[in-house]
């Protein structure tokens, strides 16, 4: 293919999935909108019983839904959704590869190339999941933020694409910006599930019980939304830790100091301790629960601070955005 | 650590001190009762966020450290709430006393709550398994089962299963029914991790404070052809710790032979930096053979402990002054400083040697264009078109008052403005008034280098990875307990109760009982409540 040819159909694959994930949107929302009808109530409890005392585990829905499976039409639109969902994600996988064959380098050199890299982290970080777990109910929740980085990106963040700025010549790049991606995915994962879990701890408390019915009967308890939170922060906060030690190996070799407290640092820094704080306040008592889902949902607005804030706004040596 | 076991079992560490409690009376008792506070968790909490909040105006407001001029103009511009925060340390926020309050407060906090854990740790690393409860089919995953197995026979089973999977096992007695039992504990490196883990950010913090004191560093412009030697009068500006004596810097030095800079031609991105290449000739010592290397912007120069960074670059015009006889009083390349992405560049430029002295404000463009307001400007960082424009002064530079100036500033308030003019390379200007002339011959390039030593970085690096390697063991290993208990089923055999716990997460749990029992001849089908 010539370099504009490459160019089209990067741009193309980008599009593509752009649609699909629209259309998976749509099929989540009606999925959700549809509601569930409930499963007899005395086989879902017999499992919770046996696991919730010691913090509740992954192994209620298994039972719940071997029963429903048949006549239930949310959870076909969801499970079209969720197709869609895998269908967009190769798509755009397609699209930043050709991106990287285009520009003859890892496609991370600017902000458009960052956001459609971050939206593939997102999907990938949900697609991943779901392959042990059933996280239909959650897929509208991941959809609509890759959507709207991906639609930031084609439309005020799109650049050509060109060489890579002396600074960013670095195989360092590839390890950092690869895990700080990752994170991107999962850190928005978990702020999914953290504010789930606090909408449905509402609903909990003013029907008195967990088993409630209507929109929000997709979702799993907000106990167990916690616990799903937790375990993807678990997995996320030792790779933002090594992000960040990246970070300052590189800036180390670039710019003669390892950690400075330039805004992007500053505000990784920042991300890095209230996620710290998170951790902590799981064994706190009094900050289990809503409060540390608070805490999750901060954690993310100060990654996006970064990521945004700081490229944009701020004089920083790290604005790469290309704009 | 503050999740105990449950109730069933006695948990082998106490919990931390989580709940307030009232302040007791008593000077000894006030100072107990303030440590127990700071070492509990819910004030490690509040003293993290206090962390994060302190640290986002340094991100918000210009810091001195990274941006002094920034700092300056801010100040300027607003004359109000300006000094206010200075005095606050606004403007140097991470070095300032109530930044320093907040972390120092964290980390005595965190050496409060680690001593006690390591020793609590390594108690319950040396004691046994706690012993069976006596219903193991209360606890949240179990199984039972009857076997025909004799119950000995079972237990040596149990004990060779667990043992060949790295459980550390202990056998027992029931003192009130006489049945016997196996313990089985696995996960200890969870707490050992995690004690790593705070132990490391403690050493993060020494290897910081480590190169705060022992390390140096500065930054210096070399024009192309020059060269620079490792002195504290060589450097433009130089900051060094408490420990260094500037007197005794390595003597290493280098010239700068050639500087290479290329930029985007494109559409996309046009101007944006493409390479920068410093080709360099560096001596370790005065009297080490010279060595030829290129540093580029990821790739710093290693010498003699210290490392040399390119870090920016500019142009230095050249000028040669001359006086109203013709007579040569100023012959040298000038650094500019650039301004913007295009490398429009200010400059001074002192004659001292004329009579009376001269001196110009010079803006150098290296691809002019007018902009509509006549006004020259710069539209492309290579120089393609380079053009300086300068405005002369006549009169006392100032030099002699014993003030220290700036070589990038003029004072002109003892000078009176002569005319401004633009000047193409070869071009001469001569002065009004008899005054002498001006040609600019050319440019040359300049690089800036900061060069710096830290010798706490290889410490803050090791321990950074020991902090990695200790959380994914706190986070992702989990501590759990089985036991075994055999006893005389009703209906003859043995009657076998397989139970575990786990401490903080019981992902793993059901499957470890469900083995264990499958291990010992259970039915899979027969579990009660594995998933
Ligand atoms: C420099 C500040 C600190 C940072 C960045 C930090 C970070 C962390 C992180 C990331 C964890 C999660 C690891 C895990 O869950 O096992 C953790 C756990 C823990 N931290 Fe800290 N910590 C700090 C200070 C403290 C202090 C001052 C205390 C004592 C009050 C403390 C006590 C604990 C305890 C007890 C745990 C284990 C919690 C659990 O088992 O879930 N930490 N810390």
């Amino acid at each position: 293919m010539t370099s504009v040819q490459l160019a089209q159909a990067s741009n193309a694959a980008v599009y593509a999935s752009m649609l699909t994930l629209t259309l998976a949107m749509i099929f989540f929302a009606v999925s959700f909108a549809a509601g569930r009808r409930r499963p007899a109530a005395a086989a879902v409890s017999v499992s919770v019983e046996s696991v919730e005392s010691v913090g509740g585990t992954a192994v209620i829905t298994r039972t719940a839904e071997a029963i429903d499976r048949s006549s239930d039409p949310g959870r076909r639109a969801a499970n079209i959704g969720m197709s869609l969902t895998w269908l967009s994600f190769l798509t755009l996988l397609v699209g930043v590869i050709l991106r990287g064959v285009w520009a003859g380098r890892v496609p991370w050199g600017n902000m458009y190339e960052f956001s459609i890299t971050a939206a593939l982290g997102i999907l990938g970080v949900f697609l991943v999941m779901s392959i042990r777990r059933d996280l239909r109910w959650l897929g509208l929740f991941v959809v609509i933020p890759a959507l709207l980085t991906l639609g930031l990106a084609v439309t005020v963040l799109y650049t050509e694409a060109a060489q890579l700025v002396p600074a960013l010549k670095s195989y360092w790049l590839v390890i950092h910006v690869s895990a700080a991606i990752i994170c991107a995915g999962a850190f928005t994962f978990a702020a999914a599930t953290a504010a789930l879990s606090l909408v449905r701890s509402r609903l909990e408390r003013k029907a008195g019980t967990t088993e409630i019915g209507g929109w929000a009967s997709r979702m799993p308890t907000s106990e167990r939304l916690q616990v799903l939170t937790n375990r993807v922060v678990a997995f996320a906060f030792p790779l933002w830790t090594f992000a960040v030690v990246a970070g300052a190996i590189w800036a180390e070799n670039a710019w003669g100091r390892y950690w400075g407290w330039d805004p992007k640092e500053t505000w990784a820094f920042i991300t890095w301790v209230i996620f710290a704080a998170y951790l902590h306040a799981r064994s706190t008592a009094g900050w289990r629960g809503n409060r540390s889902s608070w805490i999750v949902i901060v954690g993310w607005v100060a990654f996006l601070i970064n990521y945004f804030g700081v490229n944009i706004f701020v004089n920083s040596l790290h604005s790469y955005s290309g704009m | 650590m503050t999740e105990p076991l449950d109730s069933a079992v006695p948990a082998p560490d106490a919990g931390l001190p989580d709940e307030p409690t009232l302040p007791p009376l008593g000077s000894i008792g006030l100072l107990r009762w303030m440590w127990r506070q700071l070492t509990s968790m819910r004030t490690a909490l509040v003293l993290l966020f206090l962390l994060a909040i302190a640290s986002i105006p340094g991100s918000v407001l210009p810091q001195r450290g990274t941006n002094p001029l920034r700092v300056d103009q801010w100040l300027e511009q607003n004359p109000g709430i300006g000094p206010l925060l200075d005095r606050a340390g606004f403007f140097d926020v991470y070095a300032s006393p109530w930044f320093a309050a907040v972390y120092l407060l964290l980390f005595i906090s965190l050496i409060g709550c680690v001593l006690p854990r390591i020793r609590q740790h390594a108690k319950s690393m040396m004691a046994p398994p706690p012993p069976a409860p006596r219903r193991l089919t209360r606890l949240p995953v179990s199984q039972e089962f009857t076997s025909s197995v004799d119950g000995a026979a079972l237990l040596a089973t149990a004990q060779g299963y667990l043992r060949g999977r790295r459980w550390r096992v202990r056998l027992g007695e029931s003192p009130v029914d006489g049945n016997t039992w196996i313990a089985a504990e696995k996960g200890y490196l969870r707490e050992t991790g995690n004690l790593v883990f705070h132990l490391a950010l403690l050493l993060v913090l020494l290897a910081v404070a480590v190169g705060g004191v022992m390390g140096w560093k500065g930054n210096v412009i070399v024009r192309e052809g020059s060269g620079f030697s490792n002195t504290l009068t060589q450097y433009d500006a130089w900051g060094g710790g408490r420990f260094v004596n500037p007197n005794d810097l390595a003597p290493f030095s280098f010239t700068l032979d050639r500087f290479t800079v290329d930029f985007e031609r494109s559409d996309a991105q046009r101007g944006a930096p493409r390479l920068f290449e410093a080709d360099v000739t560096y001596r370790a010592s005065p009297d080490a053979e010279p060595t030829t290397r290129t540093i580029e912007v990821n790739e710093p120069l290693d010498v003699a402990g210290a490392k040399v960074f390119l870090v920016g670059h500019g142009y230095a015009p050249r000028f040669v002054v001359r006086d109203s006889t013709g007579e040569v009083v100023f012959d040298d390349a000038v650094v500019f400083l650039p301004q913007d992405g295009n490398f429009t560049s200010t400059g001074v430029i002192k004659v001292p040697d004329a009579s009376p002295s001269l001196g110009f404000n010079g803006l150098f463009l290296p691809t002019a264009a007018r902009a509509g307001s006549g006004m020259g400007i710069s539209v492309f960082p290579a120089a393609d078109n380079p053009e300086v424009l300068l405005a002369a002064f006549r009169g006392d530079l100032g030099l002699d008052s014993g003030v220290p100036q700036s070589i990038y500033a003029l004072d002109t308030s003892k000078m009176v403005k002569v005319g401004l003019n633009p000047l193409a390379p070869g071009d001469t200007w001569t002065l009004p008034n008899d005054s002498g002339s001006i040609e600019f011959t050319g440019y040359e390039r300049w690089a800036s280098f900061q060069i710096a030593r830290d010798p706490g970085k290889e410490l803050a690096l090791l321990s950074a990875l020991a902090a990695i390697v200790g959380l994914m063991l706190s986070l992702f290993v989990r501590r759990r307990r089985l036991w075994v208990k055999v006893m005389a089923a009703s209906g003859g055999g043995t009657l076998v109760q397989v139970a575990g716990l786990a401490k903080t997460d019981s992902v793993d749990l059901p499957a470890d009982v469900r083995a264990l029992a499958v291990a010992l001849g259970a039915d899979v089908d027969d579990e009660r409540s594995a998933p």
